[in-house]
């Protein structure tokens, strides 16, 4: 009776009915060809690297783990977490000095605060890039996100946390290392519309970088540190103090729910759905009828909606569109699903540049021809990608809903 | 998450039903476990090609009368023709192009190279007459180097067979070839890719001419046009012989066009397309479905007044066989399968099997039951449906179409909202 669902292992390579679905969606192969391609490197690799682990191919560096052959997938393989697997069970290249710094997100930001000005300013300069360039192959294309001189942790703290308590509502949020180090306003932005909503903001008591970066470059142990450290907060947040912990960023969000069980056996199970989405948990609060918007009448823009990858996955991406579509003076774009081909830290690399801009392009193009006074998405990395690859600012829907609610109305109106 | 009609399943059926009930002003979601099987599509839509004695049919809309009582089609009744017209209808404004008439099957090439009799085919593919009509005279047979997708060995044969004289040539371009690092990515929806550059396209222009002087014919796979047609029409543009597409191994070209262009005339109407989630379970009270949960919305239900079962057959998991039954995973839903394991299948792989007509049981509204009790609001369209042996007979896309057009209006008559 069992027999065929026992045949199945965790890694559910042997559900694949060989379809070539996911082959039509990888973003890389038509621009990498030294790519294998999710099918080749995902279920049927895996096949070969169950005799051996010889069969093991370095060139699975080369996936941007966007996660779109699982979503193209109509059985349910975990292409993606099968190859990022086989990266961490077979891969013997050691991470380098380069992909150290960019996966360090938080270490590299902590410094960076400390001395933004300077950083800021030297990384614009033409001989640091070439430095960066020449010496550590970060390419010099890039431009690096500018660091802020107070980070979001500390301007909260100073300035926020001393009025939270008197909401009626509690809830946690997960600021993630872009909002802490580079973009602190998008946080400030948040604990706007959180209070707005009747809702007081707390930070977690230790907040390490989700892990992603880490996890990608290699960094296996000190990602597994990271999640247990999270995972030990948010038990304490969501089990002792009955909060949820939402957080603006879909892949930090994506990480802690997805990957941390399976890439890094930190078991999330008793907490998993208690971690959310900001445009999620909002749009959440809204259905239930258990806050009400109130917009300016006086708010008009032009709006292109981009879906992340790992919103893409998430399948969230409904509640970012929901609550853009409620904004009176909003005119929405919806713009084709597809990757922008940062891949986070994937883009930095200089031999990834290329590619990267490739996969892109008909994003870009589309940005462009859409006549959109900017575009909004969910995640900071496809920020930079945008906002470097293109003539139009990104921003956040949070930092969206911040400048178009009429929030003392808002406020009042939740109050009851 | 609420919505007016929420469709489980987003291949042909389920888009079909989802694009004629936004149109319409329903608010519909589609919820689509991965990608559907245009993607594996031959080119051409199939209505009815062949009766029992497997004798191809002329004329489908004269033979739907004939069909046996459970057969999806007899639901229609005399809609049958007045249906098919309008999923035609339905194609072309959502910016598929197809040429056809259910008056009349016409015939399609196989990827093998075979005729088989079809209702719609996509407008830039070869298409025949009758069954019988071939192209004949001087045949160049041209391939990209590497791609296996394409056997122009089985095609020639076919051809020499019906008289033409044919000859192979290959074309060699840089920007296609250099997927041949990894052999497996040689496959036709990264060559379609690869031809969306002008100056690729311009060169597999300029070697086709080059090898097809003095040819009535050449034949091309279909990997032109990934994104548009336009890539066609400048192939039709450029070349000077009579081109003929034929149709690639997976995935489909034309097929995964087909399948943008109707979620995009979906969500262009106001729908909301939820792709790579999977509905895990179903709450059903008083004879109603209530709610529903999937993968990615956890413990958020999707609620609506109506819900249509588009989940497919076996492959794509709408149906599932255990070592003794067959059952419908979501709603457990009532299933019509012969009894006995042995009863389901033929010892000759080659032959029909019994399986490919099981399906869930509906009454004649498309409804579905549970344990003999109508559930009022769950409909099922296209493959999920039993009684049609779509492989045999030929039917497989005009069910998905057909019963998903006639529900979508049982739900109009019965009140969206």
């Amino acid at each position: 009776m069992k027999m065929q669902e026992l045949n199945i292992s965790d890694n559910n390579f042997e559900q694949c009915t060989k379809c070539t679905a996911c082959t039509v969606y990888c973003p890389v192969v038509p621009l990498n060809a030294l790519y294998p391609g999710p099918k080749q490197a995902g279920p049927d690799g895996e096949r070969l690297r169950l005799k051996g682990e010889s069969f093991y191919d370095e060139a699975l560096k080369y996936c941007l783990n966007c996660k779109r052959c699982e979503v193209a997938c109509p059985s349910n393989v975990k292409i993606g977490d099968i190859i990022q697997l086989a990266r961490i069970k077979y891969s013997r290249k050691k991470p380098s000095l380069r992909d150290r710094m960019l996966a360090s997100t938080d270490f590299m930001g902590s410094m960076a605060t400390t001395f933004a000005p300077l950083v800021n300013q030297s990384l614009k300069l033409k001989p640091v890039k070439w430095a960066l360039d020449s010496v550590l192959k970060i390419d010099a294309h890039r431009t690096f996100p500018n660091y802020a001189s107070q980070t979001f942790e500390n301007w909260f703290k100073k300035n926020a946390e001393p009025k939270q308590k008197k909401f009626k509502h509690q809830m946690t949020f997960f600021h993630g290392c872009y909002i802490n180090y580079n973009y602190p306003q998008l946080g400030r932005d948040m604990v706007a519309v959180m209070n707005a909503l009747g809702y007081g903001v707390n930070l977690m008591d230790e907040e390490k970088c989700c892990g992603v970066a880490l996890m990608s470059n290699g960094l296996i142990d000190k990602a597994r540190k990271n999640a247990e450290t999270n995972i030990r907060a948010i038990r304490h947040e969501v089990i002792d103090e009955k909060r949820p912990v939402v957080g603006a960023s879909t892949t930090c969000i994506f990480t802690m729910r997805d990957e941390y069980p399976h890439l890094l056996g930190v078991d999330n199970a008793e907490v998993r759905h208690e971690i959310n989405l900001a445009t999620r948990f909002i749009n959440q609060l809204v259905e239930d009828g258990k806050v009400k918007l109130v917009f300016r009448k006086d708010y008009h823009s032009r709006i292109a909606y981009h879906t992340p990858c790992h919103m893409a996955k998430l399948g969230w991406q409904y509640h970012s569109i929901s609550l853009l579509r409620m904004i009176p003076g909003l005119d929405f774009v919806a713009l084709d699903s597809q990757c922008c081909g940062i891949g986070g830290t994937y883009g930095f690399k200089k031999e990834n540049y290329k590619v990267s801009q490739g996969i892109g392009a008909s994003l870009f193009r589309q940005i462009e021809e859409s006549e959109v006074d900017f575009v909004s998405t969910d995640c900071e990395t496809c920020k930079w990608q945008i906002e470097m690859s293109t003539s139009v600012k990104v921003k956040h829907p949070i930092s969206v809903l911040a400048e178009a609610l009429d929030l003392d109305t808002t406020t009042k109106l939740n109050l009851k | 998450m609420k919505f007016d009609t929420l469709i489980i399943g987003g291949g042909l059926a389920g888009l079909t039903c989802a694009i004629r009930l936004q149109k319409q002003g329903v608010c519909c979601a589609v919820v689509s476990t991965g990608q559907s099987a245009l993607h594996f599509s031959s080119g051409s839509f199939d209505l009815m090609g062949y009766n029992e004695s497997h004798e191809v049919i002329e004329n489908p809309t004269e033979v739907v009368r004939t069909l046996s009582e459970g057969h999806p089609y007899r639901k229609l009744g005399d809609r049958f023709t007045e249906y098919a017209c309008a999923a035609r209808d339905l194609l072309t404004e959502c910016g598929v192009e197809v040429k056809g008439d259910a008056r009349k099957n016409h015939f399609r090439y196989t990827p093998m190279g075979n005729l088989r009799p079809t209702w719609l085919t996509f407008s830039e593919l070869a298409t025949a007459e009758n069954v019988t009509a071939y192209p004949v005279g001087k045949i160049l047979i041209a391939n990209f180097a590497g791609f296996l997708d394409f056997n122009t060995n089985f095609i020639t044969g076919v051809l020499t067979r019906n008289g033409a004289k044919c000859a192979h040539a290959t074309i060699h371009v840089k920007a296609v070839e250099h997927l041949r690092i990894n052999p497996t990515e040689m496959r036709a929806a990264n060559i379609a890719k690869a031809l969306e550059a002008e100056d690729v396209l311009s060169e597999v222009i300029r070697q086709i001419n080059l090898y097809s002087e003095g040819y009535d014919y050449v034949v091309l796979p279909a990997v032109f046009g990934f994104k548009t047609p336009n890539v066609v029409k400048q192939l039709h543009k450029g070349i000077k012989v009579k081109i003929l597409l034929f149709p690639t191994m997976p995935p489909s070209v034309p097929g995964v066009r087909a399948q943008t262009a109707l979620v995009a005339a979906f969500e262009r109407a106001g729908g909301i397309f939820m792709p790579g989630d999977t509905v895990r379970r179903a709450v059903v009270e008083n004879g109603r479905v209530i709610e529903v949960f999937t993968e990615n919305h956890g413990n958020e239900a999707l609620r609506a007044k109506n819900f249509v079962l588009a989940s497919g057959h076996f492959f794509s998991g709408g149906l599932r066989a255990t070592i003794s039954h067959i059952e419908e995973p979501v709603f457990g839903a009532d299933v019509d399968y012969a009894e006995g394991r042995e009863n389901w299948y033929n010892g000759d792989v080659n032959r029909p099997h019994n399986y490919q007509s099981f399906g869930v049981h509906t009454d004649d509204r498309f409804r579905a039951a549970s344990q003999g009790k109508t559930i009022e609001n769950l409909y099922v369209v296209g493959s999920a449906l039993g009684g049609a042996r779509s492989l045999e007979e030929g039917s497989g896309a005009g069910v998905s179409m057909l019963s998903a057009l006639c529900v979508a209006d049982e739900i109009m008559k019965g009140g969206t909202k």
